[in-house]
Order: C-alpha cells, then structure tokens, then sequence
C-alpha cells in the first residue's frame, strides 16, 4: 500500500511540474509585458507648465502685423528672459539659470508657434503651456525618486522648490504627446518622435512584401505543381530550409556584403533593408503557400483541366485563388517577423541618427525595432520611457497584425 | 534610379494594350489561334524582359564605369598629389558630387565633381534612351509575330513556366549570395590574420588593429593574437547554456502537460501564451535584460554578497532562454504526439501511471526527436543577436561563470560593422570571419538536427 502512495504521489507532483512550467511562461510574459508598459505608457505624455506670456512687440523686435517668416526669423529669448523675470520675481542670476533648465530647452519654438498660428497674440498676456524639461518631467510622473540626495540628481532642490510652487498653483498639467507621434529622432527625449521610424519601417515592409510575395507564390507554383521530382528540386528545397534557419545578423552581412559593397545600393536606406528582409520572409511565405496549395483538393484541378483549361490557366486561375487565404495568413506572419528584426539593419547601417521623417525608399531611415535599439542606448533618463513607449506601439502592432492573420485564417479557411 | 522603371512599366502597359487591340482587330476578320489577352500578355513580356534585363545591366555597370571615369580624371591632375591621397581624393570627389560640402575643396575637385554630376545626368538619360529603344525594337518583333495563326498561348505559357522556375532558383541564388560574400571577405581577413591563429588563438582584442592613417602599415606579428575566436565561441557557448538550463526543463515540461495532461480547453489557451513569447521581437528581449533583468541580478547577488558584474552572462542567458521556451516546447510537443497511442495503451495495460508512462515509455521513444528539437533550439540561441548586443558585455573573457560578463560571436559582429567602416581593416573584416562561423556551425546543427528529426518520424510512419 505504501508503494501504491508513493506512485500516487510521484504522478502529482509530475503533473504539477508541467503546470509550474506552463504558468512560469504566462508569468515572464505578464512580468515582461508589466515593466514595459509601466515604463512606456508615461510616454504618451508629457508635462507642460501653463503660465501667462507676454508677447512685447519691442523686444521681438518685430512690426505690426508681422508675417510668418518675420516671427520665425525674430529671436524669443530676450523675451523668454523679460516674462520670466516678472513671473519668477526676486531671484538672483544664478537662480534664473537654474528655472530656465526646467522648462524644455527649446520653448523658443512652442513661444514662437503660438504666434505664428495666432499673430493678434502680439502685445497681449495670454496663457501659453510650455514643455517642461525631461528631468522634471520624469520627476512628475514619478519616475524618478526625488527624495534620494541631491548629488544623484539632476534637478536640484531649487528648482525643485520651483516646480512645487507651480504644483500648487495648478500650473502644471499632464498633456497628450502629440511631438511623439509627429517627428522623428532628436537627441532630446522631449522632441523625440517615433513618426521617423514608423514611415522607416513601413516603406521597409512594403519592399519587402513587394519583392518576397510575388516571388515566393511562384516557386511555390513551381515547386508544387511543375517542377518534376530530381536533384535540382531536392537542391532547391534543402536551401530553402536552409534560408530558414540561417540566424538574421548573416543576412545583414550578406546585404552588407552583396547589395552596399558590390551592388553599391544607397546605405541605410528602407529600400535595402525591405531587399535583405525579403530575403529572410522568403522561406516562410514558400512553406505558408506550398501547404496551401498542396490543401487544394485534385477534383479542382482536374475539373479545369476536363473543361480544356491548359496546365498553367488551372494553376493560375483555379488553384491559386483558392490556396490565397493560407498564402496571406503565412505572409502576414512572415512580415510581422520581419517587422520586428533588428540585427540585419544594424549591418546595413540603418540605425543612423535620423531627423527628418523619410519620405521614399531611398531616403537614409531607421526601422521601429532599430529605433527602439538606439534610443536604448542613450543614456538620458527620459529615453527610456520613449523606448518603452515604442515599445509599446509595436507590440500592439504585432498584436493587432497577428489577431487579423487568425480572424483571416477562421474565416477563409476551408475543409474540403 | 527607379523612373527608368516606371517608364519601362508604363512601357510594357502599352504594348500589352496596342497587343491586345491588334489582335482584336485581326480577329474580327479571322479566328485567332489564342485569346486577345495572350497577343498583349506576349507584346508585355517582349519589352519587358529584355529592356529590365539591359536596366539592370547598366544599373550594376554604373557604379564601374563611374569609378573609372573619375580615376581618368584624376590622372591629369596626378602629379599634383601624393599617391597615398587618392583613395581619400576618389572618395572626397564622390561625396562632393552627392552633395555634401567639406569647405576645403580644391578647384580641381569642385570640377571633378561637377563634370560626376554632369556623367550621372547624362547616364540616367543614357538609360531612358536604351530602355526606349529595347522597347520599340521588342514591340515591333512582337508585332510581325501576331498574326491569326500564332499561337501566343504557348509561348506565353512557356514564358510564365521559365519565370516561374527562376523565381525557385533564387533560394539557391540567395545561399549562393550568402556564402560567397563571406568567403570573399574572409580570404581578405585571411590576408592578415593566419587563420589557425583566428581559430586557436584565445585572445580577442580586435582594437590592436586600429591604425589612425588607412596608408600605414599593419604589423601583421601584432594581429598574430588579436584575433582568436576561442573566447567568442566560449562566452557564446556559456550564454546559450544558460538559455538551454532555462528552456529545456521549461519547454519539455509544458510540451508534456499541453500533450498529454491539458484538457482541450486548456491547450487552445496556453499554447498561443506561450507562442507570444515567441512573437516578441529580440530586441524587446534585449531591452527587458538591459533594463530588468541584469539589475535585478546584481541586486540580488548583492543581497547574498556576491558581486555580479551588471553585464553578466546571466542576464542575456535567462532571457533568451524565455525567448527560447516556445521552440523547444512547439517542437517537442509536435514530436510527443506522434508518438503511437499503441504504445501508451501498452503501458497503462501493464500497470504504469501516466507520469511513469511518459517517462519510462513516451520520452525514450521520442528521444531523438526531442533532441533534434533541442539542437535548432541551439542553434538559434548561438544566432540570437539583440539579447546579446544589448545585455551582454564587449570584452571578451574565457570564462565559465555566468555573473561575469562574457561577449559572444554576434555581439563581436555588430561591434565591428557599426560605425566607422573601413573595408581594407582587419578589424572590419573579422566581422566576415566570424559571420562563416557562425553560419557553418548553425548549418551543421541544423542538418544534424532535422537528420535526426527525420529519420525518428519515419521510424512509425
């Protein structure tokens, strides 16, 4: 009877190490998925302070009616430096110097926006909300302990002092980052955008799919349904297995090696990297679609071909249509993989510090991932939170990719 | 660069429509021999195929030609440099032309540069005026042959059968790419570094390499220690070990519960959690390590007194041993369930509790298979890049315990391709050398592998 325990209890304790490994991999993904949107969510923000500005036309130096150009060419800092002597009145020099540094570095610009959109502003006191600094701004949102010794902080018990005062009189708020999703890299986290890297990583996907879709549905057709069995078919089939499992930083090199070095493509441009990705979605969009086509029954084929349909009209108007759904769901989930890789960019060089947002193929730009990479290793508190945030936006991008690759696959999927 | 195409797009567009119309208009007297839309389809390809073969042609000779051009140029002003300065004067005139100021250029420069403005200018028309008459040439062929008694069909099918094929022949094209671009760079590498030296020699330090004038000299008796890859190949060994302690037990349990314990339910639930895992792209997985993991490492090895360096091999270890989980357990669980129900009737006929079937029975027969399965793992793990570029350290250290920092073999790769590259430096050049590396040893696992996978699944079909 003993024996008979012993066995019993050696079953459960086997079942409880397979639910312990179960529940230890939905724990890494909540533990993963907790830090990062606790980091990134923040990110979508930003914290401005509101406080009334006066835009004296004298020390703009501006005339009446001034057009856009003339307020974009007019210096604001004399102007900075009158409003904020009458608004942070009775402190010395030094001390000025210290409350300019919680304000963004370039509220020049959010200063002269408002009076470009708004050029009646000119001699009058309105409210305007100017960006606060990135290290206040990670202290508003708590992400930084401000009660550690000031020695470890960059923002100092004065201004910090400064920053309560403004607390109190509710001039600080909490804003929807609209810079975020409208610029590209910058090497301020508060003017950072991740609008750059998406078009990067669009116009990357899109060559990618442009090159490796048609060319992947017709080796399938070849391979599936003309070529005949024999050492050329095997020599194929070996290396596109072989394509799968090569590890991504080889395809770097090859485009490294092939496409910048001999080819002499333009370097860290979307149009390389969508060739070198294509390279790597080209596997798996093979297997997606041969399966496809090997699931479409003989009695379509052979209907069309009783009908006089020649081998090729069967393929390409009977077969084809009807493997699509597997084809694109196998398509989708290559190019979600594909939008994700990072380290065959790192070798084409398309993690370059790039402002503008690209606007073709051939423009230098950084994919999302890459992007993601970059601002990693920056060292200033405030990239963190973009790289989270970014983070964030890709993931739910794979998300929203992936559930409409099984709402496709649900309802186009046949059983014949 | 890409207007040529267009047009020849444009291009192809027409003669697909003068085809087809001509043919209409034949078949109004006669029966055609093939539908109207083949007499288009033909026309298409006959000014589409040979117009983007010269396209391409002249887009890969550019660059050539361009190259000799400036150095033609460069020769009637020779005598007024040194000839250590011309590779810097080639390069100097190319950027200018593209745009680019340097605020030091000589008047024979700017002119240099704008007589390249002037070749590139008179190129691209070059190439719209061949395109132009590839075209014309390839419609007026096709317009003889379309005649009622032609049999586009044919040729047009044999035409899309011959595409076809190509296009299967471009994995071959794409191995072929991969495998000469590095061998090519690695004969260069070769040039510089014995290669018994790189592959015995346990010392990397790559910087020795670093000359500040490209003109000067290597001292290949420096090099001779530089560049070995034991130290790599033992950190990259190390990180990988310590994502197989974390994915092996984690994936082989959760393939054994999904496969023979989980409800139906269940399964449906946690086997697309666990695929997540999968979904994640690396360098999410590199950032977490970075900025979780490794920290809370040294926190806790400084709880138990330990010091943990914050680059350790650990941290990259675990986390890519999580990114690991779902190819270890989709593998296995595929291998578990073709193992025969036979077998485990068999076993509870005798008296054996599920968890001593599965051990006794269920694991050695699907032994090789869980294997191979455990190799791609490998394989993949000694691939991975952004977990290690980001979590793992620089210098290189042969070592076996994981709180120190170790680098691995990609990490060395994307090290010595970013930034600053220069193709006649060892330096860069190893990149390749280790690139062969890392392809041959994951070509070896991977055949290895799926040998094994292979031959077990044809033990019970």
């Amino acid at each position: 009877m003993n024996r008979y325990n012993q066995r019993k209890k050696s079953e459960k304790r086997f079942r409880l190490y397979g639910v312990i490994a179960i529940s230890m991999s939905l724990i890494f993904v909540l533990i993963l998925m907790f830090n990062i949107f606790k980091a990134g969510l923040g990110g979508f923000y930003k914290t401005a302070f509101t406080i009334p500005f006066h835009f004296d036309q004298q020390l703009l130096k501006l005339e009446d009616h001034p057009s856009s150009e003339q307020i974009q060419k007019a210096s604001f800092r004399k102007l900075i430096a009158y409003n904020f002597e009458i608004i942070f009145a009775g402190y010395s020099k030094e001390e000025m110097k210290d409350i300019n540094k919680i304000f963004y570095r370039k509220i020049d610009q959010e200063l002269q926006q408002y009076l470009i959109d708004k050029p009646d502003n000119l001699n009058k006191t309105i409210n305007v909300s100017l960006t606060a600094s990135t290290d206040i701004d990670q202290i508003h949102k708590g992400n930084f302990d401000r009660t550690i010794s000031e020695k470890f902080r960059k923002v100092n018990d004065f201004q910090l002092k400064i920053y309560d005062e403004l607390l109190e009189k509710n001039q600080v708020e909490t804003k929807f980052n609209k810079v975020y999703f409208t610029t590209g890299d910058s090497r301020d986290p508060e003017s950072a955008g991740v609008a750059g890297s998406v078009m990067g990583s669009l116009f990357t996907i899109l060559i990618c799919f442009l090159l490796s879709f048609p060319v992947a549905i017709f080796a399938s057709i070849y391979l599936e349904e003309f070529a005949k069995r024999g050492k050329i078919t095997d020599l194929i089939e070996i290396n596109i297995n072989n394509l799968a499992a090569v590890p991504s930083i080889i395809f770097g090199l090859l485009g490294l090696g092939i496409l910048l070095n001999f080819f002499g493509l333009p370097r860290s441009t979307s149009l390389v990297g969508g060739i070198v990705l294509s390279f790597m979605t080209l596997p798996t969009i093979i297997v997606a679609c041969r399966a496809s086509l090997r699931a479409v029954p003989p009695s379509i084929r052979e209907g069309a071909l009783a009908l006089g349909a020649t081998k090729t009209q069967v393929v390409f108007h009977h077969v084809l249509p009807l493997a699509m759904p597997g084809t694109l769901t196998g398509t989708i989930i290559g190019l979600a993989r594909a939008l994700g890789e990072t380290a065959p960019l790192l070798m084409i060089g398309m993690v370059a510090f790039i402002i503008n947002v690209p606007t073709s193929p051939l423009e230098p730009a950084v994919g999302m991932p890459a992007q993601i990479y970059l601002w990693s290793e920056s060292a200033e508190r405030g990239f963190i939170e973009k790289t989270s945030s970014a983070i964030i936006l890709l993931l739910l991008f794979l998300m929203v990719v992936n559930f409409l690759s099984v709402y496709f696959r649900k309802k186009y999927e046949k059983k014949w | 660069m890409f207007y040529p195409l267009v047009a020849l797009f444009i291009l192809s567009a027409l003669g697909f429509y003068l085809g087809k119309t001509k043919s209409i208009k034949l078949s109004k007297s006669q029966k055609l021999a093939s539908l109207p839309n083949y007499y288009g389809y033909l026309s298409l390809f006959y000014i589409l195929i040979p117009s983007l073969l010269l396209w391409f042609v002249l887009l890969t000779t550019q660059e050539l030609i361009l190259n000799k051009y400036i150095y033609s140029l460069m020769k009637e002003a020779i005598h007024t440099y040194e000839a250590n300065e011309l590779n810097l004067l080639f390069s100097k005139i190319q950027n200018i032309a593209l745009g680019s100021s340097f605020g030091n250029e000589t008047e024979f420069e700017l002119f240099a540069a704008s007589k390249v403005i002037h070749f590139k200018k008179i190129f691209i028309l070059f190439t719209y005026f061949i395109i132009l008459l590839s075209s014309i040439l390839g419609f007026l062929v096709v317009n003889r042959k379309i005649t009622p008694l032609f049999k586009s069909q044919r040729v047009v099918e044999k035409i899309v059968n011959r595409f076809i094929q190509l296009c299967s022949f471009i994995a071959i094209l794409v191995t072929l790419g991969i495998f000469l671009s590095l061998v090519f760079e690695t004969i260069q590498f070769f040039g510089y570094v014995n290669p018994l030296d790189f592959l015995l020699g346990l010392n990397w330090n790559p910087n020795k390499a670093f000359v500040i004038d490209s003109a000067e000299q290597i001292d290949k008796a420096v090099l001779k220690d530089a560049f070995g890859i034991i130290p790599l190949m033992g950190g990259t060994l190390l990180i990988a070990l310590l994502a197989m302690m974390v994915a092996i037990p984690l994936g082989l349990m959760s393939a054994i519960y999904m496969s023979e314990y989980a409800s139906k339910k269940v399964r449906d639930i946690s086997k697309p959690v666990i695929e997540i895992l999968a979904g994640i792209p690396t360098v999410v997985y590199g950032f977490f390590a970075a900025l979780v993991v490794a920290p809370k490492i040294v926190e806790f090895g400084s709880f138990l007194g330990i010091e943990v360096s914050s680059e350790s091999a650990l941290a990259a270890g675990l986390t890519m041993g999580v990114m690991i989980i779902p190819f270890v357990s989709s593998l296995s669980d595929d291998v578990i369930r073709a193992v025969p129900q036979s077998l485990r009737e068999g076993s509870y006929a005798l008296g054996a509790t599920k968890s001593e079937t599965i051990i006794k029975v269920i694991l050695p027969s699907a032994l090789p298979g869980i294997i191979g399965s455990f190799l791609l793992a490998i394989s993949r793990a000694i691939g991975e890049t952004m977990i290690v570029v980001m979590a793992a350290s620089l210098q290189a250290n042969l070592t076996i315990n994981p709180l120190e920092p170790a680098t691995t073999i990609t990490t060395q790769i994307v090290t010595a391709l970013t930034g600053d590259t220069e193709f006649d430096n060892p330096k860069t050049l190893v990149a390749f050398a280790l690139g062969l590396t890392l392809f041959f040893a994951t070509l070896f696992l991977n055949y290895f592998a799926l040998r094994i996978v292979k031959k077990y699944r044809e033990q019970y079909e």
